[in-house]
């Protein structure tokens, strides 16, 4: 039993180390963002006050009420976007059957492994010929055709996972397709679709070449984009205002994955890693 | 976004079986059902999301192969130039360097946090411990912070006054200390630990989970047989994770590859071009440069060598070495 009870202990010392080393970086500069710049931080000082003078002016100075208000209007059209068509295209693939079902799954599985820094140049000159950089729809319209490969994968692993008899039930009473989709298969959907969601809000929120590229104008920079350039601008003479800039960016995605911490790492398996 | 889709969580199939390396290869697949009847309504459901995904994904891709055969400044009218550009990537030393200095984060994207990770699951796997859950949430943690925020923190982290330094300077090792990120050495080692940050708890938490799938009678025969750990890890623990291993070293080759916003916001490839990597070349010559031919030839050749990575790892672990 001692043995057991010594592996235990490792294990326990293990977990805890490695917890410390991911979770310290990011402690550093939430403890450097409460600092002020007369304080001359160093590396391991803990605050002596608790204020949020330093996020105050890094909100009023780097505009990032604007900047996280873009992320969340981006994020939440692409992250709806792709729920709805990944599901209808989910639904076919993982509950009909028809012709050229393989190789139609295969040219879409190709789209979960290119890297999309490949296809910016065509978009960026693209959208620019068409007058769309600089706009919301230069952020949601590629970023919507990216993640559905993920998420048609995600949800035709779904549909699969469903029983084929509920789906044979419903179609001997004479629903149609789409009703029993919408009655019988979607009301179980619910979690898979909460993984989906989750995801891909947080991979758009996360994003940064696509609006470095696309957007100009200061009122249409995404949260990410928005801190990159103002660490650029204030790196050198005031570290803890990009610190606290940092903090205000990173926080919504952080927030909601503390809640959601499951649906997130299940997802995260099954698919994807997304910059 | 990217990446082999593994089965998730409970299914215990090979995960990466799915990444498409089997494409060309006719596997005997064993249906478990026929998925309902042959319905061309089926179409219709297909359609919106791949109007999507050919517009705006893999048409772009199509297109930036054909730019990479132009020599073309973004403005003005391109010139047909064949595979001149491709010639270029090829003799550019810094462009071979880039690709260079890719294959050296890929050592630190990918091999030291699987081989860590490998090493420290097989020796919790053995503690059982609980509040796994509380742990797994916290080493993930770093896979969802924004990259921006990620090259921030750690830039702060290698800067000259931050926190390593400082350590340095407290334990007595003084000597040591350096300004990492400028330095034309450390710089992309300092910058490859980043990565390693980044990917190490999603191969711990993937390769804990797969353990947990491993039969236990597999480890009770091994210690009625007397075999070591160190025996049981290749015999036992190691075969019984080659799907979590498909994914791990596809999901952060791919990672390390693709790197572009930590370099582009901690040292946009500096000092010197010591930390230019493919995708921030794409970026300086498509759109800073004016030489859009030779950047699209760039990301083509990036997104060939993921490809060919991405199948010959599903390739290499698929392959069953009883056999």
């Amino acid at each position: 039993m001692t043995t057991a009870r010594r592996e235990q202990l490792l294990s326990y010392a293990v977990l805890g180390a490695f917890a410390i080393v991911a979770i310290y970086p990011i402690l550093s500069i939430v403890l450097l963002a409460f600092h002020r710049r007369s304080d001359l931080v160093t590396g391991f000082d803990i605050p002596d006050r608790l204020s949020f003078d330093t996020f105050k002016q890094a909100w009023e100075l780097g505009g990032f009420g604007r900047g996280l208000l873009n992320s969340f209007i981006v994020a939440a059209s692409v992250s709806v976007a792709t729920a709805v068509l990944s599901t209808l295209a989910g639904y076919a693939f993982g509950a009909m059957r028809f012709r050229g079902s393989e190789p139609l799954f295969y040219l879409l599985l190709i789209g979960l492994i290119f890297p999309y820094e490949a296809t910016v140049i065509p978009l960026y000159y693209v959208f620019k010929d068409a007058g769309l950089t600089d706009s919301y729809w230069a952020l949601i319209l590629p970023q919507i055709g990216l993640s559905i490969p993920f998420g048609t994968f995600w949800m035709r692993a779904f549909f699969r996972s469903t029983p084929i008899s509920l789906v044979e039930a419903s179609r001997l009473d004479g629903a149609s397709s789409l009703a029993t989709l919408l009655r019988v298969l979607l009301p179980q959907a619910k979690p898979a679709l909460t993984t989906l969601v989750v995801l891909v809000f947080m991979w758009t929120w996360n994003e940064f070449l696509l609006a470095l590229v696309m957007i100009q104008s200061d009122d249409l920079r995404t949260a990410p984009l928005g801190l990159a350039l103002f660490a650029g601008a204030n790196r050198t003479q005031d570290p803890t205002l990009t610190a606290a800039a940092a903090v205000l960016v990173a926080l919504p995605v952080v927030i909601v994955y503390v809640f959601l911490q499951r649906s997130f790492i299940r997802g995260m398996f099954a698919g994807g890693v997304k910059e | 976004m990217a990446a082999p889709p593994s089965t998730g969580t409970g299914a215990p199939s090979p995960s990466a079986r799915a990444a498409g390396g089997d494409a060309e290869r006719p596997v005997p697949r064993v249906r478990v059902r026929a998925p309902g009847e042959p319905r061309k309504v089926a179409y219709l459901y297909l359609a919106p999301a791949f109007l999507f995904y050919l517009l705006f994904a893999f048409g772009p891709l199509v297109y930036t192969a054909w730019l990479s055969l132009f020599d073309w400044d973004g403005l003005t009218v391109g010139t047909w130039t064949g595979l001149d550009n491709y010639r270029k990537v090829l003799s550019d030393p810094d462009i071979r360097a880039s690709f260079v200095h890719s294959f050296e984060l890929i050592f630190f994207y990918a091999i030291l946090p699987v081989l860590l990770g490998l090493f420290l699951a097989s020796v919790i796997a053995h503690g059982r411990a609980r509040g796994v859950t509380f742990f797994r949430a916290v080493l993930f943690l770093p896979q969802t912070v924004a990259t921006v925020v990620v090259a921030i923190a750690w830039v702060w982290i290698y800067a000259p006054d931050g926190p390593l330094n400082e350590g340095l300077r407290a334990i007595g090792l003084g000597g040591l200390t350096r300004s990492w990120l400028g330095d034309f050495a450390w710089a992309l080692p300092a910058l490859g630990m980043v990565g390693t940050w980044v990917t190490f708890g999603l191969c711990l938490v993937l390769f804990l989970a797969g353990i947990q799938k491993i039969p236990h009678t597999l480890y009770e025969a091994a210690r009625v047989d007397g075999a070591s750990h160190f025996r049981e890890f290749f015999a036992v623990t190691l075969p019984g994770l080659r799907g979590e291993l498909a994914v791990a070293l596809t999901l952060t080759v791919i990672t390390a590859l693709r790197t572009f916003d930590l370099i582009y916001v901690s040292t946009n490839g500096g000092p010197g071009t010591s930390t230019t990597v493919p995708s921030v070349l794409v970026y300086q010559n498509a759109f800073s440069n004016g030489r859009v031919g030779l950047a699209a030839a760039v990301a083509v050749v990036l997104t060939a060598l993921i490809f060919v990575v991405a199948f010959g790892i599903t390739r290499l672990v698929d392959r069953d070495p009883a056999r």
